[in-house]
């Protein structure tokens, strides 16, 4: 909080002593801030998504991880964004569903957090409901079951706030607060949240060995043959470990939840949800759009026997009829090693995301 | 006298303009922009991603099928004209039909008006191409072929249900690749899969839409008559039915409208 004032005090100063010695150049402008790229990202990807109308910068990160981590988002000054995306679960929650102010209880489990600006679609959440970050942060807040404000009191609230309108001031060149700006605070944090620090990410740059165990994993990953995970969970040469993409993938037979269907009105999109990353899974637990799996090996018997069949099922599910693709004990246990291989410890620990 | 002078200044420089403008009309008239235009048919009847996810087609074999999932590359889009001249841009195109992009491509080729005998490009990438994580963007869309595979892209990938002969819906993936035996360290190519689509020959006049149909159903028919119940899944390390894909997909794309 001292630290902020200072960058405040010194900003205001700044912003003086332009306007006395050059009227032209008086505009304040904040710092930008560019986004720290990992190496493979960098080497395979392309760009991350930022939007035109918000630039990452210094002053709006700053903010948003404020706003991130302050329960002064929701209705009675006891949940932030924090508490159902925490830090040290990767940003998610760990228990199947969150409750919110009022005790109630969603039916989504809380998506982890990171390398969020290379959703290339931005479709956001388990039914893309949302479409971009900005829009996403939005919705938590006026949503009854969850932090349960209201925008209006929220921003009153914010504008009284003793320190946020100037860091509002450093951060958008206003101190008059609106929804949006808090949003495009939160999503500027956000796109900062990048996972790029795992044992399989040193082995990639030639840094670390692997396990004949985690290798193997890797293989059954790979293998059309066997795990076929490859097809929607990324490789080694897109090291999001996800598509993004929106895929039945076997879960039940009858839907109690229509994901991207509900949000398309396509019934050809019902049991479609979001491929998740499959980095810092050891982190993540319970899994699923319903946290209905507690461990990876219920995940990776999901996929090797428990395939369920449905009209929409995606048709790289293979051996639905079997249950899924009868994977051996033992690659088994070497594709979950190769799986906790993508654990990110440098990111749940990252002091830069830790509560202010 | 000021803006006298003013005007004549401006009428001097129309007048350069005006010279200038005739001569990039004359080099506009002797130069064509190319774009080609990828539309998609089952033996004639229009497929777009409207039409995915419903059983609809039925195959050379009988087999009643959807379509769920499509996206193709091509690449190396070459013209030779009538003195034998060969324009080729070394760039490759991504059509994916089922979000409905890349359909429209526009290559980075500028050709000279007249008579060219032979178009075509690379159904996939050619073996110098085809490198493996070379493609930031075909990364980014997971288009990747595992390394045990020779690594590398996909050519294609279809995915279809079908009525299997238990009628039951069964998931089937047609995903083209480089032919691959002895997956793992050191794999081994019994034959190059990628080809030359030929379009046949156009007389270039103006700037130029091409439009390149892909008969979806000539997959499965020729030579070789699918059964998607005998050859359904696990196709990228199976060699013989690459090599079938292959033979089937010579025949599966024409020379549609061309617009100038």
């Amino acid at each position: 909080m001292r630290n902020v004032s200072i960058i405040y005090a010194l900003s205001l100063g700044m912003g003086l002593f332009i306007s006395c010695s050059d009227e032209s150049v008086q505009q304040y402008e904040p710092t930008p801030l560019n986004l720290d790229i990992p190496t493979l990202f960098e080497q395979n990807l392309i760009a991350p998504v930022i939007p035109n109308d918000n630039p990452m910068t210094v002053q709006g990160v700053a903010l948003g991880k404020k706003l991130f981590f302050d329960t002064i988002l929701s209705g009675d000054n006891t949940q932030s964004c924090a508490t159902c995306h925490a830090p040290q679960n990767a940003f998610a929650d760990d228990t199947p569903f969150s409750d919110g102010i009022d005790g109630l209880f969603g039916n989504r489990n809380s998506m982890p957090l990171f390398n969020l600006a290379w959703n290339y679609n931005e479709r956001f959440t388990w039914d893309g409901r949302e479409l971009s970050l900005e829009r996403q942060a939005l919705e938590p807040v006026a949503n009854p079951i969850e932090m349960h404000s209201v925008w209006t009191e929220v921003v009153l609230e914010l504008q009284n706030h003793g320190e946020y309108p100037g860091l509002f001031e450093l951060a958008f060149g206003t101190s008059e607060i609106d929804s949006t700006m808090v949003t495009k605070a939160i999503a500027q944090f956000e796109r900062t949240l990048i996972s790029k620090d795992s044992r399989f990410d040193r082995y990639l740059l030639g840094e670390e060995t692997l396990t004949p165990e985690e290798l193997n994993g890797f293989d059954v990953f790979m293998d059309e043959a066997r795990g076929d995970c490859f097809h929607c969970h990324g490789n080694a040469n897109n090291p999001l470990w996800t598509d993004n993409i929106f895929h039945n993938n076997g879960l039940d037979a009858n839907f109690t939840d229509l994901g991207l269907g509900a949000v398309t009105g396509d019934p050809s999109d019902n049991g479609k949800f979001r491929s998740p990353s499959l980095r810092n899974l050891v982190f993540t637990s319970p899994y699923m759009h319903d946290g209905r799996f507690s461990t990876l090996d219920e995940v990776i018997d999901h996929y090797s026997e428990g395939l369920q069949d449905s009209p929409t099922i995606d048709p790289l599910m293979k051996m639905v009829d079997q249950g899924g693709v009868q994977l051996s004990d033992q690659d088994k246990a070497d594709l979950k090693q190769f799986l906790l291989s993508l654990t990110d410890e440098a990111f749940v620990n990252n002091p830069d995301f830790q509560i202010p | 006298m000021k803006m006298k002078k003013i005007v004549l200044v401006i009428g001097s420089f129309m007048i350069l303009l005006s010279c200038g403008n005739d001569d990039d009309t004359d080099n506009q008239d002797q130069e064509a922009q190319v774009t080609f235009s990828f539309t998609h048919n089952w033996d004639g009847a229009q497929v777009t991603s409207a039409d995915f996810n419903t059983i609809r087609y039925t195959n050379e074999f009988g087999e009643q099928l959807s379509i769920e999932r499509l996206r193709y590359l091509i690449s190396d889009v070459t013209f030779i004209n009538d003195i034998g001249e060969e324009f080729t841009v070394d760039e490759y195109n991504l059509i994916d039909v089922t979000n409905d992009t890349g359909l429209r491509y526009a290559p980075s080729l500028t050709l000279p008006q007249g008579t060219y005998m032979s178009m075509r490009f690379t159904f996939g990438f050619d073996n110098e191409d085809n490198v493996d994580g070379a493609y930031q963007d075909l990364n980014s869309a997971s288009f990747n072929v595992p390394f045990m595979l020779g690594g590398g892209y996909h050519f294609m990938q279809l995915d279809v249900k079908y009525i299997d002969d238990t009628d039951a819906e069964t998931g089937f993936n047609y995903h083209v690749i480089r032919a691959v035996d002895n997956p793992g360290t050191s794999p081994t190519f019994p034959q190059d899969t990628f080809f030359d689509v030929e379009l046949g020959p156009v007389t270039i006049t103006n700037d130029v839409t091409i439009e390149a149909k892909m008969n979806i159903a000539e997959w499965f028919k020729n030579p070789n008559t699918w059964s998607l119940n005998d050859l359904d899944t696990v196709l990228m390390p199976n060699s013989m039915a690459q090599i079938m894909m292959y033979e089937n997909g010579r025949s599966v794309f024409s020379l549609g409208n061309i617009i100038q």
